[in-house]
């Protein structure tokens, strides 16, 4: 094809480039890194190179999209499965909902392999294992390939192909770091936060499966046009039960109640991970699913309000959790449940567009937060390494007066180990880090609803649309909103100001350019992203752009009242952040300032309220238990020993005994008697035994069957 | 002369030339006793592509057919009588494909009396060609219980601690179901005048109460092979006392062939009685598919976690093969061809870290990705493909199994899918269980106190194969299918339904 036609007609062949591209990065990397000895730089330029591609491709179909007006475009790359009436295809669709997830992974997924050469560079020192720099951006590339995947499915098989693919990945690169614990202690809790996140998504597709399931035998297909046009005429219970097992598949990976455990977890990974999988674009999967389901969950308001509920409780819920947190990723992996929770109230609502504007801001400001939050460990780490290194050095200088000092340095490693990601261990980093304080001061801003940063309008969409429609929804989200300012202002208060509560923290290092720089464009984004879909007659170009795919679209204009109430919550609620630990900095060992008035509540907050105690002693010990009792007791004492081996066997025995005994004289019985006689003792019996001739009675004992065969047949 | 060259007949005896060859070798010539078994399986893995380039994939019914008149007394007509079809051919060239693998994994871990070992397995391919290739009830009971006779002495020669015991079991229990098995044989054969499985079917009304007997009689001995629950009690032992080859072509192989009969046999010569019983099965099916996987969690040795493993597995197999729909059975059939290849990649895989480990016990290992990097990437691919990960093979077998069964009308009801579709995520709990303890967390001892060596070269090529299948029927299983559709649709299609 020639490329003026592509350009006036689209650039649609490309598709299957979206995921070829990252595998192909990941191929290069995979093989010739090792013979060529690739350096670092080249293996995360190969990467980043292979993810930008595929962003190149996102914009070009993104652009193929809109000069043919909105209209959906398909890509057909090869059959998968066809059975009977089941067809399924790997077939890419590209509208302008699919694009603008194509748009958001790949650009964001982008920066963050850029950020990531220089964050994985340290990591893999700190912890002393320089050949996994590979592996990490082979992972990376193939999440950017599932997720696309995912995001351009043109069937909910496909989708669930990308679905579980990006699980898996998710599952890797929690684990990356195996063999320790975040705080590279050996331990095996990394790899069981590795083993959650997967077990837990799993009990979503669960769900998905059966909505799957249901969808092919009721509705006929797996095809989302298709799929949508029978639904119209089929029974209402039958799309009620899809849509609720298929928002059971949207709690597991979007990290919802019941089953958002795992996501708190999942910072076990490098924090580039956290900040691309777990924040900005694998977990928003579950709101795309509902979004791209737009059509069958209107169908049905009762589901729709029961997902709509979901999202509120799991926002409200999590903020509570984040308040009582003292790691700095743990606050932002709550914040992200419970930013979630706005998308999927959201789209639970019908406000498909408001949802999906906040999945694209968040995707800018939580990923600025996470790995600012990655550049402030890494700045406490080298703070740390650098205070170690000094005080081996001035070891060899001085003498009596260092061992003292040198007693009191081990007692305290061996005590307690240095946990660079624990607020207590800041303060006032602000000064010695200032670029990342003021680029996480942007994503602060904006993810608390600040004007006129991004997350203001997006977030504001959605109180707008709640207010209209749903009452108990709307204050659900308000005081979530409330409280999502007040712990990133603690947070804020407690990272950056003050004076350092550990001697890494006052010798806190600022982070390269090769990490800040991709910081920059997202704090960029997250200042201007607003401008993508504004609440003012003509402005509302997201709305106008999804419009294409999505049935209906409210554009809503800016209504004062809710902008005003969520700006003035959100002030006071910095305000009273500031009053709390802003104004008094917290002290080295000083207890949070909020236990004492809150009493048990914060105690339940700073213990994520117990759940996870909770599923161990319901489901997870039980199920071991369980496990156990049918391993051992069931299966083998019962089944195996007791009614094989003993019952079965012994009777055998017994029977043969008495045969024996009774016609010794009758050769054949006598015969068939001591072979069994013989499989009993086999079981303490020797090698010799085989080949002394017991063997060779069983392969007689074949012949002989053959030999009845034929006798009864020639004699009948 | 014509007699050998059809391609069947040349395909099930193909490997007897070699253990000729070998009958006349020095057992003391080890590497080149080793290169003669190879290079036969090779060979006999030659002529099943052989076979399938004249396998016509559009025509549903009995192919490449070599039909004689064999034993003929008293007016009863038993014949030689090889033929394939769909049903069929992707398990013979599974069995074709699996035993040069089987070999090239004891290169270094069979050196006891190899000749031996190599007659033996060689003639149980020979075995194992014929149950899936014979159409004649007689001709197939032969193969079936031949086959009993070299994996007994696998077992029993070259097997662990325990192999006696476990050797002894397998052999008398497969007997046990096999007996009730012969005695419906031989009802048939005087009821329809001839053991020719085509033309017993032909002949077709059988009274229905007699049906449900023959069913029965058939699935004892089936069931037991597979194993359904709650006859699996010989699998474990045979597995963990099994050579790593022997786990492989059991596993891979041999329980099939007790699927396989439930189609060849049970679905067409018994069709009321099959419809009757699909329930019942698709009910013992999913207590199998949770049992096995709740037990699997719970062992410590890493091959009864497999061997139960398979209980799961096999489980699938039963329920997709028991929705008596196009989509139940054509996942059911694909399925038995991945679970030979993820569980027999999952087997040597293990074998070859017993090699140099001498354990299976789960807890001292720990940390192994760390020092044996390719072994551990190449076993999570493995682990991904049993528990079902879309994208690799496992997947779209147990996709369409529970899709079939869901809906299936013979089975009446979904719950028996949507309790299965759990243990799909007990798979990823032992599954991840197993790969978490061996493979990720700080090294145990074993990990801590051998000089472990990662996979060689010859180690790599023996799985390699499996793992481009994974992906290849994972992302493009269209040729499979196509060649076992038109015979999937026929089978179904005349069932009462």
């Amino acid at each position: 094809m020639h490329l003026s036609e592509a350009v006036n007609s689209g650039f649609f062949f490309l598709a299957p480039w979206l995921v070829f591209a990252p595998l192909t990065g990941l191929l290069i990397n995979l093989i010739f890194s090792k013979w060529f000895k690739f350096s670092e730089k080249m293996v995360g330029t190969v990467a980043s190179l292979a993810s930008g591609a595929a962003f190149v491709v996102s914009v070009l179909l993104a652009y193929s999209v809109s000069i043919n007006h909105g209209e959906m475009m398909r890509w057909h790359l090869a059959e998968w499965i066809h059975i009977g009436t089941l067809e399924l295809d790997w077939t890419f669709r590209m509208d302008s909902l699919s694009t603008t997830m194509m748009l958001v992974v790949s650009g964001v997924g982008t920066l963050i392999h850029i950020y990531a050469i220089g964050y994985m560079h340290e990591d893999v020192r700190f912890k002393k294992e320089e050949g996994r720099f590979t592996r990490f951006f082979i992972f990376l590339n193939l999440f950017i390939a599932a997720m696309m995947i995912l995001v351009s499915g043109d069937s909910y098989m496909m989708l669930f192909v990308g679905w579980e693919g990006v699980g898996l990945c998710s599952f890797l690169l929690i684990g990356f770091w195996y063999e320790m614990d975040t705080l590279a202690r050996p331990s095996w809790a990394n790899s069981n936060a590795a083993k959650k996140a997967f077990i837990t998504n799993r009990v979503g597709d669960f769900g998905f499966l059966i909505a799957g399931f249901l969808m092919f035998w009721y509705l006929g297909s797996f095809q989302f046009d298709e799929v949508f046009e029978a639904a119209k005429t089929a029974p209402d219970g039958i799309i009620v039960a899809i849509t609720l097992f298929m928002l059971v598949g949207v709690a597991g990976k979007s990290a919802q109640i019941p089953l958002y455990i795992w996501l708190p977890d999942a910072m076990a990974g490098p924090t580039p991970v956290s900040a691309l999988i777990h924040a900005a674009t694998m977990v928003t999967a579950g709101v795309y699913l509902v979004t791209r389901s737009a059509e069958i969950y209107t169908l049905v308001p009762q589901a729709q309000y029961i997902v709509a509920m979901t999202g509120a409780g799991t926002a409200l819920f999590a903020a509570t959790i984040a308040v009582g947190q003292y790691d700095i990723k743990k606050v932002l992996a709550y914040s992200t449940i419970s930013q979630l929770g706005f998308m999927v109230a959201a789209v639970g609502m019908g406000a498909y567009v408001a949802g999906m504007f906040h999945l694209i801001t968040h995707a800018f400001f939580k990923a600025l937060l996470f790995l600012s939050a990655g550049s402030v460990i890494l700045g406490m780490e080298r703070g740390h390494h650098h205070l170690a290194h000094h005080a081996a050095h001035d070891d060899h200088g001085k003498g009596k007066k260092k061992e003292g000092k040198k007693e009191d340095h081990g007692h305290d490693e061996h005590g307690e180990v240095f946990d660079p990601g624990d607020m207590r261990n800041m303060g006032g980093l602000r000064k010695t880090m200032p670029v990342t304080f003021w680029l996480y001061m942007i994503g602060t801003l904006a993810l608390a609803g600040i004007f006129p940063f991004a997350g203001f309008w997006s977030k504001d969409e959605i109180l707008l649309d709640a207010s209209l429609h749903f009452t108990s929804i709307y204050w659900q989200l308000t005081l979530a909103a409330f409280m999502t300012a007040f712990y990133m202002g603690r947070q804020v208060w407690m990272v950056f100001f003050g004076k350092p509560r550990h001697e890494a923290a006052a010798h806190a290092e600022e982070s390269p350019k090769v990490m800040t720089v991709p910081l920059m464009v997202l704090a960029a984004l997250s200042v201007l992203g607003g401008a993508l879909n504004l609440p003012f007659e003509g402005f509302h170009n997201l709305g106008h752009w999804l419009g294409y795919t999505l049935a209906e679209v409210e554009s809503l204009p800016l209504d004062l009242k809710v902008a005003g109430i969520s700006t003035v919550l959100a002030l006071a609620a910095i305000f009273t952040s500031w009053w709390i630990y802003g104004r008094n900095p917290l002290k080295a060992g000083q207890i949070d300032p909020l236990k004492k008035p809150l009493g048990f509540i914060f105690t339940g907050m700073e213990n994520k309220w117990f759940v996870d105690e909770g599923y161990f002693a319901i489901i997870i010990n039980p199920f071991k238990k369980a496990s156990q009792f049918l391993a051992d007791v069931i299966d083998w004492r019962f089944w195996h020993d007791f009614v094989h081996d003993t019952v079965i066997l012994g009777t055998y025995n017994w029977l043969s005994e008495i045969a024996l005994n009774n016609y010794a004289d009758q050769k054949g019985i006598d015969r068939f008697a001591n072979w069994l006689g013989e499989a009993t003792q086999s079981v303490s019996a020797t090698l010799r035994k085989v080949q002394n001739g017991f063997v060779r009675s069983y392969a007689l004992s074949v012949m002989l069957g053959v030999v009845l065969i034929l006798g009864y047949l020639i004699f009948k | 002369m014509e007699f050998l060259l059809q391609p069947l007949t040349l395909l099930t005896f193909f490997p007897l030339l070699g253990v000729i060859v070998l009958l006349f070798m020095n057992s003391e010539a080890k590497t080149a006793i080793r290169w003669v078994a190879m290079v036969t399986s090779l060979l006999t893995f030659g002529v099943s592509l052989w076979v399938l380039l004249q396998f016509n994939a559009s025509n549903p019914d009995l192919q490449l057919v070599a039909k004689y008149s064999w034993i003929n007394v008293a007016g009863w007509n038993i014949y030689y009588y090889l033929a394939v079809d769909g049903l069929s051919i992707l398990l013979v060239l599974l069995t074709a494909f699996l035993t040069p693998i089987s070999l090239l994994s004891t290169w270094t871990a069979v050196e006891d009396r190899v000749k031996d070992f190599m007659i033996f397995f060689l003639l149980l391919e020979v075995g194992m060609m014929g149950v899936f290739l014979a159409q004649d009830l007689f001709m197939f009971y032969v193969f079936w219980e031949f086959t009993l006779v070299p994996m007994y002495f696998l077992i029993g020669l070259w097997g662990g601690p325990r192999r006696i015991y476990a050797a002894v079991k397998f052999f008398l229990y497969t007997m046990a179901g096999s007996i009730l098995m012969l005695v419906a044989i031989l009802w048939l054969g005087i009821y329809g005048n001839t053991f020719s499985v085509p033309d017993l079917i032909a002949k077709g009304a059988i009274p229905a109460n007699i049906q449900w007997w023959l069913f029965l009689a058939f699935t004892a001995a089936f069931a037991i092979k597979v194993p359904m629950w709650p006859l699996h009690s010989w699998l474990p032992d045979a597995h963990v006392e099994a050579p790593t080859a022997g786990s492989v072509i059991l596993a891979g192989v041999l329980l099939k062939m007790g699927t396989y009969g439930f189609l060849r046999f049970n679905i067409p010569l018994f069709p009321e009685a099959t419809v009757k019983a699909a329930p019942w099965i698709a009910l013992f099916a999913t207590i199998g598919i949770i049992y096995g996987a709740a037990v699997s969690y719970a062992q410590q040795d890493v091959k009864k976690l497999v061997a139960y493993s398979s209980v799961s597995h096999l489980g699938f197999v039963m329920l997709g093969m028991f929705a008596l729909n196009v989509q139940g059975v054509s996942g059911a059939i694909l399925q038995m061809i991945n679970h030979g290849i993820s569980t027999g990649a999952l087997f040597l895989l293990i074998g070859m870290v017993y090699e140099q480990t001498h354990t299976r016990d789960i807890k001292v290992y720990g940390g192994l990705w760390k020092v044996m990097p390719v072994f551990g990437t190449i076993m999570l691919i493995s682990s991904l493909s049993s528990m079902g990960l879309p994208g690799l093979n496992g997947f779209v077998g147990e996709f369409t199994i529970l899709l079939g069964a869901f809906g299936s009308k013979a089975i009446g009801n979904p719950w028996y899918a949507g309790i299965s579709a759990i243990g799909v995520i007990m798979a990823a709990v032992y599954i991840l269980y197993m790969f978490q303890k061996m493979f990720l967390g700080p090294a145990g001892e074993i990990t801590h106190h051998h000089e472990l060596k990662d996979l060689n070269w010859r180690e790599i090529l023996t799985v390699a194969p499996l793992l481009i299948l994974m992906f290849w029927i994972g992302l493009y299983p269209a040729p499979f299918f196509n060649l076992i559709a038109p015979a999937v649709e026929k089978l179904v299609s005349a069932l009462p339904l």
